[in-house]
């Protein structure tokens, strides 16, 4: 299995090649990738930069392109896919039809991902983006369980990617409409989720802080009480009279004692989130997953989670917590 | 200009057999002239099965509207599929497609499909492309308004091509999310698997409000919805204006018979009808839900 790592700027990219990342996967500092925050991303030196970095070590570069352009913009994103094949990425991951259909035919020989962004949870889905524009890979959405993984191993037409560890996206990727019902900016137009731009904290005098987006309350918190990013998906609700996480809370997936399934399923690619995370993280974390894959390759029937490996993920998750996610049935 | 068309959307709730059957022969002699059936959230609802369904649109299609069977959001199971694949395979109806599975089986099947709103259809090359595959009507999704339909719509007429028969949700609560967890389970502490059916006591949803008491959300499954019932009847000289030819109102557990009749007057008048839901700020290339607090 390949291990496919964040890359949010130059230096984290060096930092996860040097890492043992099999790609890295990148994206421009525009709206054309979901990452779209201030600070982060590539320019065209850079980006040529890194993919010199990545190929004089024999790893590849994946540039993510997979937010959804409206009409009068797609013309941005044909010319970040004329970029993607000038710099010579190994491939484009992209979710939406219309840059999916230009890279096919502009640049057949410039393999195509598709996103998670693109919600394809079936095989017949699969199917579809693989007749119709020849994808090479697909990276699955977070919401299915490990048997069902295993079973779309087993129909896709092409090999299938997973999200290994990261922050985790608990609705549909591609088709979560809450940041945008708050703030007017979604994901899928302009590659954010609750920007830091709606973001307001407030200070009690009891010591108690609130966050708010964009004026609606997300969450308080008690004065020792850690907070994590005010994301809609991961406040505290009232329901029914009760408040809790009404969603889910804020915790990182992390499927590292499913390694061996997902190698024996057939998975092709395992997937780390967090292209706005720094260089401390994206080594860290992609250390502890070389190390475990080597073993798993070294000795499959020997493999089992090293003592150092779970406390070392978990104090890079969300709220230092991790979880099985939709992976695991009683996640559900 | 032709009248514009009212459709009832699918039924995003869970309701009784008896609720749900009862609703459906009254819609029939309602003024609407298109009605989805089917279930888009949860599976595992199944006060109504497959064959009921389809049992049920060969009933109403007799009171001569058309009939449309509506496909699940997000699809997980091999069962699932299966469902999915009954709907396209019975051919007598076209077939909502929620997501691009349902795509593929229209396409594979040549079974004409409306693109339901859950379907990422952003600019007017995928359309195109869609159009080629089967589309012919199309339901945008929430978050697209007036600026960028205007901008698709000279795009694609630039193309020399034509537009598909659009549809725009214009009474409802919008789905804003979907996921693999079951939030009313979630809410009620029940697993997903052992849920009980339980989304069954909450005819519109079950509310979520912010820690300060403001209403915001509605749980209904593994879909999260908008609290705010969006009306987009202020708007029709717009609508009317831009060749919107649907108007989707979403089933809602009380005075759906008042909607219709409000809606069927309003496509009929030259002058817009009195707002009887909330300003839906998609439309106007802003948030979705009102502004919340002192804004």
């Amino acid at each position: 299995m390949q291990l496919v790592c964040p890359a949010g700027n130059l230096p984290a990219l060096q930092a996860a090649i040097d890492a043992g990342a099999d790609a890295v996967y990148a994206g421009f500092r525009d709206q054309t990738n979901a990452r779209a925050f201030p600070g982060l991303n590539f320019d065209d030196a850079e980006l040529r930069s890194g993919i010199g970095y990545a190929h004089a070590r024999g790893r590849k570069v994946y540039l993510a392109l997979n937010t959804y352009p409206d009409s009068a913009r797609l013309a941005q994103w044909h010319t970040a896919v004329d970029k993607a094949a000038e710099f010579g990425c190994d491939a484009i991951i992209a979710a939406e039809m219309a840059v999916l259909d230009y890279a096919a035919r502009t640049y057949p020989a410039m393999a195509r991902h598709l996103s998670v962004q693109g919600s394809a949870t079936t095989a017949p889905a699969l199917r579809y983006m693989h007749e119709r524009f020849g994808i090479a890979r697909a990276v699955l959405p977070r919401v299915l369980s490990i048997q069902q993984v295993e079973r779309l191993c087993e129909g896709s037409p092409v090999p299938l990617e997973v999200f290994a560890f990261g922050s985790l996206c608990i609705m549909v990727e591609g088709r979560c409409q809450l940041s945008s019902y708050v703030t007017g900016a979604s994901p899928n137009r302009h590659g954010v989720c609750s920007p830091a731009k709606f973001v307001r904290w407030e200070e009690h005098d009891d010591g108690c802080r609130s966050v708010r987006l964009n004026n609606v309350l997300i969450d308080r918190f008690e004065p020792a009480e850690p907070a994590g990013y005010p994301t809609v998906c991961k406040g505290r609700f009232d329901v029914g009279g009760e408040i809790f996480h009404a969603l889910e809370e804020p915790t990182s997936l992390n499927t590292l004692e499913l390694l061996p399934r997902l190698a024996q399923a057939g998975v092709a690619a395992l997937k780390i989130e967090g292209r706005q995370r720094g260089v401390a993280y994206v080594s860290s974390v992609t250390r502890t997953w070389r190390d475990a894959l080597d073993r798993y390759r070294a000795a499959p029937q020997n493999w089992q989670p090293q003592p150092g490996w779970q406390p070392s993920l978990s104090k890079h998750a969300e709220g230092h917590q991790t979880t099985l996610g939709p992976y695991h049935r009683s996640w559900h | 200009m032709d009248t514009m068309k009212l459709s009832l959307g699918p039924l995003q709730y869970f309701w009784p057999r008896e609720r749900t059957l009862a609703f459906y022969r009254e819609a029939a002699q309602w003024p609407v002239d298109i009605i989805y059936l089917g279930e888009t959230v949860c599976s595992k609802r199944r006060e109504l099965g497959t064959r009921d369904w389809i049992a049920l649109a060969a009933e109403l299609a007799a009171s001569g509207k058309q009939m449309v069977l509506s496909s699940l959001a997000l699809i997980e199971a091999e069962s699932e599929l299966g469902v999915l694949q009954r709907l396209v395979d019975d051919g007598h109806c076209w077939i909502e497609a929620n997501d691009l599975s349902a795509v593929q089986l229209c396409r594979e099947r040549g079974v004409p499909f409306v693109a339901g709103p859950s379907l990422n259809i952003y600019n007017h090359h995928a359309l195109a492309l869609l159009m080629e595959d089967g589309l012919r009507r199309w339901v945008p999704g929430v978050e697209q308004g007036e600026v960028l339909l205007r901008e698709l719509r000279a795009a694609v007429l630039a193309d020399g091509r034509t537009m598909p028969e659009l549809e725009l949700i214009a009474f409802g609560r919008l789905p804003l999310a979907y996921s693999a967890r079951c939030f009313t389970a979630r809410a009620l502490d029940v697993a997903k698997d052992q849920c009980g059916f339980r989304c069954i006591d909450y005819p519109d949803g079950l509310p979520l409000a912010t820690r300060e008491g403001k209403p915001f959300l509605r749980i209904n499954g593994i879909q999260i919805q908008g609290e705010e019932i969006t009306d987009l009847g202020p708007e029709l000289p717009v609508l009317r204006e831009l060749g919107i030819g649907v108007l989707r109102l979403y089933p809602q557990a009380e005075g759906m018979a008042e909607v219709v009749a409000h809606f069927d007057l309003a496509r009929r008048s030259p002058t817009p009808p009195p707002h009887i839901g909330a300003r839906n700020g998609y439309w106007h290339g802003e948030p979705g839900m009102r502004p919340a607090g002192g804004a």
